[in-house]
């Protein structure tokens, strides 16, 4: 004993849990390790930071060296973790150097999903995942009109809506037939593609990008029926792979993410996992409200009460003003139905078990107002 | 009547508005909130939230 609690992260989950934890315990040493710069910012608000007048430098909140001496911890900026000996209680940096834990968190978030794409511009190919990618993307805007996104998720969505109102061009581009296709059902999906549309987004759907070339000073983005649009900026936002590399190499269990209990534990009872990295009781769950949950959960089990995350509903609220959105994604191995109620304000779509009750929502545009009370109807995520 | 923004999420408390869905009448004031009362869009409470400039 006495050695700290080392977190791998310092993304929101990391954060959270170190700021939770400072709440509860002033004095336990805290070791942060981060693969970036460490400095604390909302990733939600990347994706419409733009027509917020937010730029790269303004969305950082505060530094590694104001993080460090706000929450009383120690922060290794620019480290990597190469491997992690569960035996002997140490982790090992890229450079050698060896830090002994007590506790380890694992907050080391997702990667953005690559597509396998042709053409001699690839590597051209945007994501944002986080402010570092994002400072390269506004940089990368400078002086150009016209973007593409592929991806007509949440995120594409979203970094469609905030371009299109800062004046670009937008194309989307999705394989599926609709928008959201994951979180809406089609009249859901329907009514924000109209409203995206009528702000200016261009959609492409049912269509499989194939390659990527440059054509003169632009680029063309070419389909699968050999269709091709030219662009200035190729956006990349198909899904998030949760980070379990370094988890599976130690021989912690994972699956999709790195499986935990509701403690938020592997089956090594002192190393735990939260956040988008993490698969809790078979959730993968990358979102915020949760992250918060699990957070405090995890703070308060590592300050010595053991604490289960209990998920209440947790809608999702989609940043797309142009088509105000928000989903409480149902559990879709219940059996149950979409009730679709939508006109030219709004959609409310409802998903109902056999009995009548309410596993899931999407509320667009009017039928947003109807949250609060539709989100005390659900049940909890996980209880 | 302030605003003040979640530091975590980007949820805008705008004080002229309230969060009526969750008890707090339009016109309350940031002070006047409880404490105990959480960011309606990730849940993080009252003291992870910073004043916003208007």
């Amino acid at each position: 004993m006495g050695n700290p609690v080392v977190i791998v992260g310092s993304g929101l989950a990391g954060y959270a849990v170190a700021r939770e934890f400072r709440k509860l315990n002033a004095e336990l040493p805290i070791v942060m390790i981060s693969a970036d710069h460490g400095g604390f910012y909302s990733k939600p608000m990347l994706s419409n930071a733009l027509s917020s007048g937010k730029t790269p430098e303004s969305l950082l909140n505060s530094d590694a060296v104001q993080m460090a001496s706000q929450l009383k911890i120690s922060i290794r900026t620019h480290c990597r973790v190469a491997a992690i000996d569960q035996t002997g209680c140490v982790v090992t940096l890229v450079d050698g150097e060896r830090i002994f834990y007590d506790q380890l968190v694992l907050a080391l978030g997702a990667d953005q999903v690559r597509l396998p794409l042709l053409g001699d511009s690839i590597e051209k190919i945007l994501t944002v995942n986080d402010l570092e990618d994002y400072k390269k993307f506004r940089d990368a805007l400078v002086g150009k009109k016209r973007i593409s996104i592929i991806g007509a998720g949440l995120i594409g969505c979203e970094f469609a809506n905030d371009l299109v109102t800062a004046g670009y061009q937008v194309d989307v581009i999705d394989i599926s037939a609709q928008p959201l296709g994951r979180l809406l059902p089609p009249a859901g999906g329907a009514f924000i593609q109209q409203k995206l549309e009528a702000s200016g987004v261009v959609f492409h759907l049912n269509a499989t990008t194939q390659s990527i070339d440059q054509v003169q000073e632009r680029l063309c983005v070419t389909f699968s029926d050999r269709a091709s649009i030219e662009t200035d900026i190729v956006l990349s936002a198909v899904g998030l792979r949760p980070r379990t590399q370094l988890a599976a190499a130690a021989g912690i269990l994972v699956n999709r993410g790195i499986v935990v209990n509701r403690m938020l534990q592997t089956q090594f009872s002192n190393i735990y996992a939260l956040g988008d990295c993490a698969e809790v009781e078979g959730k993968v769950l990358p979102f915020v409200m949760p992250i918060t949950h699990a957070g405090r959960a995890l703070a308060t089990t590592l300050a010595g009460k053991p604490t289960p995350v209990l998920y209440p509903a947790m809608p999702v609220i989609v940043k797309t003003p142009s088509c105000p959105t928000v989903v409480s994604p149902p559990d879709f191995n219940i059996k149950g139905e979409w009730h679709v109620d939508a006109d030219k304000d709004g959609v409310k779509a409802l998903y109902q078990d056999e009995a009548g009750n309410l596993l899931g929502y999407a509320l667009l545009g009017a039928a947003t107002k109807e949250k609060n009370i539709l989100t005390a109807q659900l049940p909890p995520v996980l209880m | 009547m302030k605003r003040f923004q979640c530091n975590i999420c980007g949820f805008v408390y705008d004080e002229s508005m309230g969060d009526p869905g969750h008890g707090i009448a339009a016109g309350t004031r940031w002070e006047d909130i409880p404490e105990n009362w959480a960011c309606p869009e990730c849940g993080v409470s009252k003291t992870d939230f910073e004043m916003v400039e208007i």
